[in-house]
């Protein structure tokens, strides 16, 4: 079956943010970019069930400005199959790139989505529920197990009690969380190998999809900075300050 | 204005979460409805309707509903919503399940976990792990939402007789099923509604020093939390985690013990009235935000300090 995995391009998870000093959002320019984390969760998966033969071809989709090609790339040289780059440079929404993946899933005809929980830019936690929602399909968001029988996909997702089985019918969508696997690093070969994969290039107007955006942004601002207290010497001088001074226990 | 929440409930009473969402809504004003939806539902739409400030209660008891399955609920809300101005949910696991699904149905964008109301159509979230806050403005007719619960007081005001209107339930979509929960048994309260949190790192070394901060935790009646780095390594199991991609926490008191202080850390406890930071790395970046931070060894510190609080208990 043919699977396709989506992946972001957002700012690397060790880099410390910026807010541009004119609160219209953050700092990008000069800082380094790297696959969304739980998208490379996302093609890891993908690539092990093509590895167990339950899978037999990955197609890894971007949307942006011409660098996303880079993320996609990396998809491929983890071993994904082709790409497909939706060049746009307008600020995309979940909304709108579930409407754009929704429309390339027509095209392509794939048994199994992956995409990551959530983007960790933007951190919304939507654009594959969305996706689902928009294909009549089943989700099994946060994933930490996926096992493909026959036509039923068997996900145990992360809840906030603990773990949860879900059966949905194929096709399907997922969403990673953490825990589903530790995704591999490109090797040389690999990486070299991947240059050669292709990568379709669509715009949104190609695929007949609308993506202004539903959201405006008024402000991006900095969250109030919490000072540091002060460093106590003795587990008493803790207590006496947390009873007497904060007064919490 | 009329505002739905969908509630978080276990079937008899309505847990914490639902009543920060409640908060969300009177905040964007008018009045409120509360949907309780699940199967053998009853008596926490009875819990509902007692709760002083919602106008009526909606009761969608079927067993299409049972687990909160989102491809059920979310038609449910799909049928509902349009009676509504803002549909809200709790930025729970099942809020952010089913929410944007319902979104999507809509052709409306959802403004996820959001953390401030300024207006009707205007709300604050937290982007980047909460190294930034954005204001966002929704241009579409419904709202969808999910609301992060500790930025809204989870305060039950008592004395309301809210009429429960049964809702009929819409035909199920086969699409999915349950199949299984393995849920963590606890004595202890929920990490996201706990006053007080103990949270243990990768410092921790393994999952058998976690005993240290349960007996902690025991005698501060407190939630057991981790980092995520400690569910990395296989401490203790993710609902532990406390973070970005894990629970957002804003205890009275939280002790951090072993944890490094990494930002998708620091984005899930920093809204802690008091912090408290236990670690050998004076340089930790913990002592940043912490109100009282405690360098050393945290296998002496925690028994010491253990031992301290079962003197000022007896």
């Amino acid at each position: 079956m043919k699977l396709l995995v989506a992946v972001k391009r957002v700012i690397d998870y060790n880099v410390k943010i910026r807010v541009k000093s004119d609160h219209t959002g953050v700092e990008t320019a000069n800082v380094k970019m790297s696959m969304n984390p739980f998208d490379e969760i996302g093609v890891e998966e993908a690539v092990r069930l093509k590895e167990a033969g339950v899978a037999t071809e990955i197609v890894a989709v971007s949307m942006g400005p011409a660098p996303v090609q880079e993320t996609i790339r990396t998809a491929l040289a983890m071993g994904a199959d082709r790409g497909i780059h939706v060049e746009t440079d307008v600020e995309l929404q979940p909304l709108a790139v579930a409407k754009l993946l929704k429309a390339i899933a027509e095209k392509e005809q794939p048994q199994l989505i992956i995409l990551g929980k959530q983007a960790i830019d933007d951190d919304s936690n939507a654009t594959g529920q969305m996706l689902a929602a928009l294909l009549g399909w089943p989700q099994g968001t946060f994933a930490s197990k996926l096992k493909i029988e026959g036509d039923t996909a068997l996900v145990t997702r992360e809840v906030d009690g603990g773990l949860e089985t879900e059966a949905l019918k194929l096709p399907a969508l997922i969403t990673t969380d953490l825990r589903l696997n530790e995704p591999r690093y490109a090797s040389l070969p690999n990486i070299m190998k991947a240059k050669k994969k292709t990568i379709a290039k669509l715009t949104a107007g190609e695929l007949g999809i609308d993506v202004t955006p539903h959201l405006t942004v008024l402000k991006v601002e900095e969250p109030p900075k919490r000072q540091a207290g002060v460093k106590v010497k003795t587990v008493e001088e803790l207590i006496d300050k947390l009873r007497n001074e904060a007064r919490v226990i | 204005m009329v505002q739905l929440v969908l509630a978080e409930h276990d079937g008899d009473s309505i847990k914490p979460a639902t009543l920060s969402a409640l908060a969300a809504a009177h905040a964007i004003g008018g009045d409120v409805h509360l949907l309780i939806a699940g199967k053998d539902c009853g008596a926490a739409a009875d819990a509902a309707a007692k709760l002083g400030d919602v106008a009526k209660v909606l009761l969608a008891d079927a067993a299409a509903y049972d687990h909160m399955l989102a491809e059920e609920i979310a038609n449910l809300l799909l049928k509902l919503a349009p009676a509504y101005s803002h549909v809200l949910a709790p930025a729970t696991t099942n809020g952010k399940n089913i929410m944007p699904r319902v979104a999507a149905l809509l052709d409306v964008a959802p403004i996820s976990d959001i953390a401030g109301v300024v207006s009707p159509d205007t709300f604050v979230r937290p982007i980047y792990a909460g190294n930034a806050l954005a204001t966002v403005q929704s241009k579409d007719a419904i709202k969808i939402i999910t609301v992060r619960g500790t930025a809204f007081p989870a305060e039950a005001k008592e004395g309301g007789h809210a009429p429960i209107e049964r809702v009929v339930a819409t035909a199920t979509t086969g699409l999915s099923h349950f199949v299984s929960a393995e849920l963590t048994r606890s004595e202890r309260p929920e990490l996201t509604s706990a006053r007080v949190v103990v949270s243990g790192g990768r410092g921790m070394q393994n999952g058998e020093n976690f005993k240290l901060l349960e007996s902690l935790a025991d005698k501060l009646g407190a939630a057991v939390g981790a980092s995520r780095a400690a569910v990395d390594a296989g401490f203790v199991p993710n609902d532990y985690q406390v973070g970005q991609t894990g629970k957002i926490v804003a205890p009275d008191l939280y002790i951090a013990v072993g944890i490094s202080g990494a930002i998708q850390h620091l984005a899930g406890m920093k809204d802690s009235k008091v912090i408290v930071a236990i670690n050998k790395d004076e340089e930790a970046p913990i002592f940043q935000v912490a109100d009282y931070g405690l360098v050393g060894d945290l296998f002496k510190i925690v028994p010491a300090l253990d031992a301290e609080l079962a003197k000022l208990k007896r």
